[in-house]
């Protein structure tokens, strides 16, 4: 079992933006669908992150570039750990460092845009990360354990002991995949009321560089979900794709929220859904050792 | 090798228009017309768009703006304008603030003909931006391998006639 983490974890290096890109297309291809148009190719993010990289443009400051990519690097850490079966606690304080630079990098710009996308996603940060917390909290229930492979390996229906915290879980996905109807910080469609939010003034290789962490943020992501389904490679596969769908379609089906709503409501959720699941498990579980 | 004619980011800017045009540019954006299957993104921020399309007529308040946005967008970059006050100031050409069609500001690629503009001719507009941005792309990297020669030769030169 030693030692299979570090080649997952390099295996994530080098194939994460491609596993993120290819859900990213195909996103975009599903969406056209329901909409009922035809839509851009499956490979159409690696085309638009080939062209930004191409791209030449002159840094809006000094201190904007040095901060994306310290994003960038954070993000791919926070999976590297994740993979390499670290520590859940160092994981939570990578992952919100990364999002934190990104938080900066806006703030540097100094356009009134992307200052009000900055306070968006500070807002929405402060508003998954207890359900993202009450989420490990309760895989370590079912697991008894932190590590990633771990739980894989546990083979216990976490779903069907932890309903609540999923459906939380699936509702902060929203918001970190930046999905309507919590697209408030960034949006990649057209006509947000605030331009670009968090990445206006962001061209070219810094704007290549959001996209490529957007990406290795997204396969880890689906790979906590995966934690959720990992009794079996169909509960697997069923579970994530439907999750995958599941948030695709409400990316679709909903407008976007303010961001008092987002607050309040995902506070609501993670105590409802997620202590609620979380507090009866526990009783339940130590009533039966 | 060129990957820019794929993915056409547009800006749109609605300098004195009746809205007529606007209202056709966001109707390709709509599942009718779908610009998406160009890997067309509207993004409404200048440093990440590829294609500037312009409605309306250019007048002495907002010419400044127009050079402004253009200013902004990297090379290599393209213009459409969008219907017959983007070509000419078109019924508003005798206004006495009208300075006349965009080309009186900024370069313009592609004119859309048009009074309004119809969203097939605004998107065949955009797909022949995209094409003449390709063109650009590649003059560009020849000139840039040009200067990088020639300032690889004018260094040594420089450096014998110092010794």
């Amino acid at each position: 079992m030693k030692g299979i983490e570090i080649y997952v974890a390099i295996a994530y290096v080098i194939l994460g933006p491609i596993v993120g890109g290819l859900l990213d297309g195909l996103d975009r291809v599903i969406t056209a669908r329901l909409q009922g148009r035809v839509g851009p190719p499956l490979l159409q993010p690696f085309y638009d992150l080939r062209k930004l990289l191409t791209r030449r443009i002159a840094p809006v400051n000094s201190l904007q570039m040095p901060l994306i990519a310290s994003h960038l690097v954070f993000a791919i850490l926070t999976g590297v750990l994740f993979f390499y079966g670290s520590d859940i606690l160092l994981i939570i304080f990578v992952l919100t460092l990364a999002s934190v630079f990104l938080v900066l990098a806006a703030y540097s710009t100094g356009s009134p845009y992307s200052t009000i996308g900055a306070e968006r996603e500070l807002l929405l940060m402060t508003a998954y990360e207890p359900m993202i917390i009450i989420a490990l909290v309760g895989l370590f229930g079912v697991a008894k354990s932190f590590d990633f492979y771990a739980i894989l390996s546990s083979k216990m229906p976490a779903y069907l002991y932890l309903p609540g915290i999923y459906l939380g879980l699936v509702y902060v996905l929203e918001m970190k995949l930046r999905k309507s109807p919590f697209d408030l910080s960034t949006s990649h469609h057209a006509h947000q009321e605030l331009v670009m939010g968090l990445t206006a003034d962001m061209g070219g290789p810094a704007l290549a560089m959001v996209e490529l962490a957007h990406w290795y943020e997204s396969v880890y992501l689906f790979a906590l979900v995966l934690l959720f389904f990992s009794s079996s490679w169909v509960s697997a596969i069923l579970g994530v794709g439907f999750t995958y769908l599941l948030i695709i379609l409400l990316d679709n089906a909903t407008a976007r929220v303010k961001w008092e709503l987002a607050l309040s409501f995902a506070w609501i959720v993670a105590l409802v859904a997620g202590a609620g699941n979380l507090i009866p498990f526990y009783l339940i579980s130590r009533g039966s050792p | 090798m060129s990957s820019i004619e794929r993915s056409p980011w547009l800006i749109h800017y609605d300098a004195s228009s009746c809205n007529g045009c606007d209202i056709e540019v966001l109707a390709c954006l709509t599942p009718v017309y779908d610009a998406e299957r160009f890997g067309c993104i509207v993004t409404g921020d200048p440093k990440q768009a590829d294609i500037f399309l312009v409605t309306g007529s250019v007048n002495h308040l907002n010419a400044p703006i127009l050079k402004n946005i253009y200013d902004q967008m990297p090379e290599p970059k393209a213009v459409v304008a969008i219907g017959a006050c983007a070509y000419s100031g078109g019924v508003f050409a005798e206004c006495y603030n009208v300075a006349g069609g965009v080309a009186t500001t900024i370069p313009v690629d592609v004119y859309v003909p048009g009074c309004a503009a119809k969203p097939e001719s605004i998107l065949d507009g955009v797909v022949r931006a995209a094409m003449i941005l390709k063109e650009k792309e590649k003059a560009g990297r020849k000139a840039r391998a040009l200067a990088r020669k020639e300032g690889r030769r004018s260094p040594k030169r420089r450096a014998g006639g110092a010794t």
